[in-house]
This record gives C-alpha cells, sequence and structure tokens, in this order.
C-alpha cells in the first residue's frame, strides 16, 4: 500500500467525524482539539511500537507467536511498581521491570517453547496457557485494583507547545523514547555480530546453524530482547496510563494487530504499523466514540485482505 | 473382527447409558454437566473439523456461535420489549443458522488467505472485532446488556428448555452433527480437505480449488457452531458481550486441546472434562484461582499429551491390546501426527 492511500485511508476513517463536529464548534478549536488527538495518537504509537518491536522481533526468529507477550508486559509493569514503591527512583524502576520481564521471557523460552521446535501451533498453545497461568497469579499477588507508576520530577508537568496549549512532558519523552529505541535496535540489527546472526536466522535458520554458529543461545538473547523491550513498554505505559487486570489482553491485542498491519518479523514495518494503529485509534475515540474500538479491526482485515504478510511482510 | 466387535459394543453401551441417563440422574447432573458439555462439545467439534482435519485453528467459532445466538434472541421471544422483532420460532432458529453460517463464510473468506499462525490471528482479532462491536452497538446488539429472557421454542406444548426435553434436544443436535462429521471426512470433501492441510500446493497443482475447499469447511463448520450458539442462547437464557469475550473463545481452544483435535469425539470428551474441572474444581481449590488451575492443566496435556484425553485412551487401549495381539499400527499414525502442523 502506498504511503498516500494510507493517509487516505485514516481521513476516510475520521472524515464524517471531523465534519460534524465542524458544525457544532468554531474552526479555532477545531484545530486545537485535532492537534492534540494527533499528538495523543503519537504518544499512543509510541508506546505500542515498543512493545510490538520485541513481538515481532520473536515472532521473525523463531517463528513463534508469543501469546504470552501481553502477561510479559504486566509483569513488568507490576514489577517496575515495587520497583518505583522502594527505591523511588524511576530509572530503576524501569530497569527492574525490564529486566524482570527479560527473564521471565528467557523462562517461557527455555523452559517451555525450546522442548518444541518447529511445532508452531503447539508452542503458540503453549503460550496461551502460560498467560492464563501468569495473569491468574498475577491477579493472586497484586489483585485488582489499579496502579500507576509516579513519573519522575524532572518529567512531570507539561510545557506548553504552539497551536496546543500544554502537553504532558512525559508523553513527550516518551515519543522520544520510542525512536531512540527504533534507533538502538536497528543499530543492533545492523551494525553488530548479534544482529547479524539475527538477521541471518530469520532468513535460514538452518543454514545459520550449519554455519557452527549457536542458534539455540541467539534464540535466548532475543527471548530476553523481546521481553526486555515488552517489559519496558510496561513500565512507561504504567507510568503514562495504569496497570491492571487485563491490561494483558488489551496491550497483546494492540501488539497483533500492530505487527500483523507492519508485517511480522519487520521492526519498520512495527513502526508503521504502531503509527496507523495508534492514529486509527485515537482519532477514532475522539471524533465517533461509539465505534472508535472497531476501526482498528477494519484496518487489520483491510491490509490482510489486500497484504496477507502485512505491509513490510516478507514475501508476500 | 474381534476389534469391530468390541467397537460395537462400546457404542451401544454408551448409546443406551445417553438415552436412560435423564431419567435417573438429577437435574443439576442432567443439564449443568451434560447439556452443557454436549453444547460445548458441539462448537468444540466445529472447530475439530477446522484445525484437526482442515488445519486452520480458527479464534473466530465461538464469535459464529454468538451471530447465531444474537441473531435468534433479536427475532425471537425475550424479555427486552423494546428491541427485537419476534417471529414464529421456526423462522427465529432459520434466521440463526443463516446468520451465523453466512458470518462464518465471511470469516473464512477473510481468513482463507492467510494460514497457521497468521489465521489464529485474523480469527482472533475477527472475535475482538466482534466483541467491541457487540458492546457497543445499541441498535441491534443491545450494547452492555444484551438480551435476556431468551424463551427457548415450545414444541407440541413441551417447553423445550426443560431439563429433560432440553436434554434430548442437545443430545440429538450433537449425535446428528457428530455423525455429520464423521460421514463428512470420509466423503471426496473430506478426503481433499485432509488433502490441502497436509500439502496445499500439490492439491493445487492436482486441479482441487484450494481456496473453495477451505471456505466450504468454514461454511459446514459454521453451521455447526451456529447450532451449538442457538443451543447455548436456549441454555442460558440471555446472550450479552461477555459471552462472546476473548475469554470465552479461548475457553473452546481449550476444550478441543484437553480432548485432541484428532477426532471428533475429542471435542465432546474435552467439553465433558472442561465442564467437569469447571464445576467440581472448587472443591479441591480456590474458585478464583480456577485459571491458574486450568491454565496448568492445559499446559500439562500440551507438553506431554499432544493429543488429548482421547489420545491418552487410544495409547493405553493399545497397550492392553498388544498384550493380548499383535499391535493395530494403522490408527496410531493417523492421531500422531495432529499437533505438529
Amino acid at each position: 500500500m502506498e504511503a498516500s492511500q494510507k493517509v487516505s485511508l485514516i481521513t476516510f476513517l475520521v472524515g464524517s467525524g471531523v465534519d460534524r463536529v465542524n458544525q457544532k464548534t468554531s474552526a479555532r478549536v477545531d484545530l486545537k482539539f485535532f492537534f492534540t488527538v494527533a499528538l495523543n495518537s503519537l504518544t499512543l504509537a509510541a508506546l505500542y511500537f515498543i512493545v510490538a518491536a520485541g513481538f515481532t522481533l520473536v515472532f521473525g526468529l523463531m517463528r513463534v507467536l508469543n501469546l504470552a507477550h501481553g502477561a510479559i508486559y504486566l509483569l513488568g509493569a507490576y514489577v517496575g511498581f515495587e520497583v518505583m514503591q522502594a527505591t523511588e527512583e524511576w530509572l530503576v524502576a524501569a530497569a527492574g521491570g525490564a529486566i524482570a520481564a527479560a527473564l521471565f521471557g528467557i523462562f517461557i523460552h527455555v523452559a517451555i517453547l525450546s522442548w518444541m521446535p518447529g511445532q508452531e501451533l503447539r508452542q503458540t498453545l503453549a503460550t496461551v496457557a502460560v498467560s492464563l497461568i501468569a495473569a491468574d497469579l498475577m491477579i493472586a499477588v497484586w489483585g485488582g485494583l489499579s496502579y500507576q507508576i509516579e513519573v519522575p520530577d524532572l518529567l512531570f508537568g507539561s510545557v506548553p507547545i504552539p497551536r496546543i496549549g500544554k502537553y504532558p512532558i512525559f508523553r513527550l519523552t516518551l515519543i522520544g523514547l520510542a525512536v531512540a529505541i527504533g534507533l538502538l535496535l536497528w543499530l543492533l540489527l545492523n551494525r553488530t555480530r548479534l544482529g547479524m546472526m539475527i538477521r541471518a536466522g530469520v532468513d535460514d535458520r538452518e543454514m545459520l546453524a550449519a554455519m557452527g554458529k549457536n542458534v539455540p543461545l541467539v534464540f535466548v538473547a532475543v527471548a530476553g530482547l523481546g521481553g526486555l523491550l515488552a517489559g519496558l513498554g510496561g513500565v512507561v505505559g504504567g507510568s503514562a496510563l495504569a496497570i491492571a487486570p487485563g491490561e494483558d489482553a488489551r496491550v497483546l491485542l494492540s501488539s497483533l494487530v500492530v505487527v500483523i498491519v507492519g508485517g511480522m518479523g519487520s521492526v519498520v514495518g512495527a513502526a508503521m504499523g504502531a503509527i496507523l494503529v495508534g492514529f486509527a485509534e485515537q482519532f477514532g475515540l475522539a471524533y465517533t466514540p461509539t465505534y472508535g474500538v472497531v476501526y482498528t479491526f477494519l484496518i487489520m482485515v483491510m491490509v490482510l485482505s489486500l497484504r496477507p504478510r502485512g505491509l513490510f511482510g516478507a514475501g508476500a | 473382527m474381534k476389534d469391530s466387535e468390541n467397537r460395537y459394543w462400546i457404542w451401544s453401551l454408551a448409546g443406551v447409558f445417553l438415552l436412560v441417563f435423564p431419567l435417573y440422574a438429577p437435574a443439576f447432573w442432567v443439564t449443568q454437566i451434560a447439556s452443557q458439555s454436549f453444547i460445548l462439545g458441539t462448537i468444540g467439534l466445529s472447530l475439530v473439523l477446522l484445525a484437526g482435519y482442515g488445519g486452520m485453528v480458527s479464534m473466530a467459532q465461538l464469535a459464529v456461535a454468538g451471530v447465531a445466538g444474537y441473531f435468534a434472541a433479536y427475532f425471537g421471544v425475550h424479555s427486552g420489549a423494546s428491541l427485537g422483532h419476534p417471529l414464529p420460532w421456526g423462522l427465529t432458529v432459520l434466521v440463526g443458522l443463516a446468520a451465523g453460517t453466512t458470518f462464518a463464510t465471511l470469516v473464512g473468506l477473510t481468513a482463507v488467505r492467510c494460514q497457521g499462525i497468521y489465521m489464529i490471528m485474523i480469527t482472533l482479532a475477527i472475535a475482538v472485532g466482534l466483541f467491541y462491536l457487540a458492546r457497543q452497538n445499541l441498535g441491534f446488539f443491545n450494547a452492555y446488556n444484551g438480551f435476556h429472557g431468551v424463551k427457548a421454542p415450545v414444541l407440541l406444548d413441551t417447553d423445550l428448555r426443560q431439563p429433560i426435553p432440553f436434554y434430548y434436544l442437545c443430545l440429538g443436535c450433537a449425535v446428528a452433527l457428530y455423525a455429520l462429521v464423521v460421514h463428512l471426512v470420509r466423503t471426496p470433501f473430506g478426503l481433499a480437505l485432509a488433502g490441502v492441510r497436509d500439502d496445499a500446493r500439490r492439491m493445487r497443482t492436482l486441479g482441487f480449488d484450494v481456496g473453495q475447499i477451505r471456505v466450504l469447511a468454514f461454511l459446514i463448520a459454521g453451521f455447526i457452531a451456529s447450532v451449538g450458539g442457538l443451543l447455548r442462547l436456549w441454555y442460558a437464557g440471555s446472550i450479552s458481550p461477555g459471552s462472546i469475550n476473548v475469554g470465552a473463545s479461548i475457553t473452546i481452544l481449550i476444550i478441543v486441546i484437553l480432548g485432541g483435535m484428532a477426532k471428533p469425539i475429542g471435542a465432546f470428551a474435552g467439553a465433558l472434562l472442561f465442564v467437569l474441572i469447571q464445576n467440581f474444581a472448587i472443591d479441591f481449590i480456590d474458585r478464583e484461582r480456577f485459571n491458574t488451575m486450568i491454565g496448568i492443566i492445559l499446559l500439562s496435556i500440551i507438553l506431554f499429551l499432544p493429543n488429548g484425553a482421547v489420545g491418552l485412551v487410544e495409547s493405553i487401549a493399545k497397550r492392553f491390546r498388544a498384550e493380548a495381539g499383535p499391535s493395530d499400527r494403522r490408527s496410531e499414525t493417523g492421531a500422531a501426527t495432529e499437533l505438529r502442523r
């Protein structure tokens, strides 16, 4: 799909709502509303990208659809919250949540998935079981209450932005963080030895193993990296939004849609998918509140019926 | 020869047991356990046809049942007077079945271009999309509230929702659809479907229309799930977004894994196991931790019994037979490869 088509798709989806709002209020306020929604969309897209990038990497290399990714995200968020309570340091909390999630990701891979290599369906079903258990145990430990991780003082408050007025600094930082993570991932994949092995493994696992590389170890590294990104996303999401039971399913579904739209295994695709889904969700909610949530799934069905492997998926 | 004689006796005994069971069992066992197992088993059966024989794991089968249920509720008798167009019950049933089957065919048309894991994802997304649509739409789905006080048909002065008539209704539907699936997989269509599962490219080269076969499988499975959806509607007497959420969709998948998807009977065995666990687990553990237990059971089955409970029973039976005489290798190879794809 061309970029112009994508833009027209979004305008098509939100167009009717914009007209309706225009009749009610003055154009100036409208424009401010429009830009605020756009910035909110970018914030959401940033969070989705951080979470979905790990998901897509794991799938690209191991061909495992890790349906426990949402549970990993939520565990990262809860651990981040606990560390925050104990240390009052946001960066330490972020590191703690990310490391806990990475360990959980590695645990799932080593203890369960590596026992059934190549059996994709069985692995996928096993991750369903893991996510059921993990979600239930997290309710047992943290209960049904909703938590929020405190934002560090430095990033607390809001800054004035022309045309919008005040906007929370933390959300802007989130967009910057996503861009930084995207760049780091690009450097990792394209400029390091590990990245070279990951890319080779995505293309042809058997050949990489035949070259004498330790493929199982690369798998563990990627499982950890995927968990790390999910956990970091959990702490960030837990600071910008909230931590509660059910967030795991929401995040998993968003990541699924992001990654399906963008193309499984492609980090660029995850970025494009995150932006598309973030905008569709926020503009849908802002202009047609009743059916806002449905648009995301419409986009996905449309993309899949045109390009079954997603926008950036290999070998459509 | 001896083997088929044994099988004949087992089936006859099971048939007689199922027919007289409700006359002696308490109402709880008749409705809560047996009827509910038949209903969930029927919806599971549609997934076995798609996944076991077609190699297409669809997470949208419960959504299909939900569409059938919603249409039957909207066009049937229920307590919310402001919404709906009550029709004669024969038409209500027809509309429900037609709507569910049509929806399943549409899902099939969208999903058959994707395979394996991609198909799980797109069908899961369709199911979630329907859930949100049902929750938000007031004009047809009645949003959060859904429909309550839905009445089952009254046939020959018998309310079909009374425990014993309802049991026989569920039994009849389940047996008929089971026979349909067992017959279907032996027809040229069923063989072609298994061929598409095993090697789609080769089947295409042989001149089969792979897409058509897959969509047809979705249509037939959709009809089966729709029957299950109507029974489920009458069983609960209500339908709401909560009855078609992700958790409910995963329940159908759990049932099929518990029983094993290599054979149609697996769906019913899995449903019975699930219903038993659901009703009696609270005797052993805290009610709150039901998901942990079902998750652990599920994980153990995936790890150690890839062919589910039916596979376990078969391998035990085979061991007994091996002690008595030469083993029957044929059935083993048929079932062993199921979860691998």
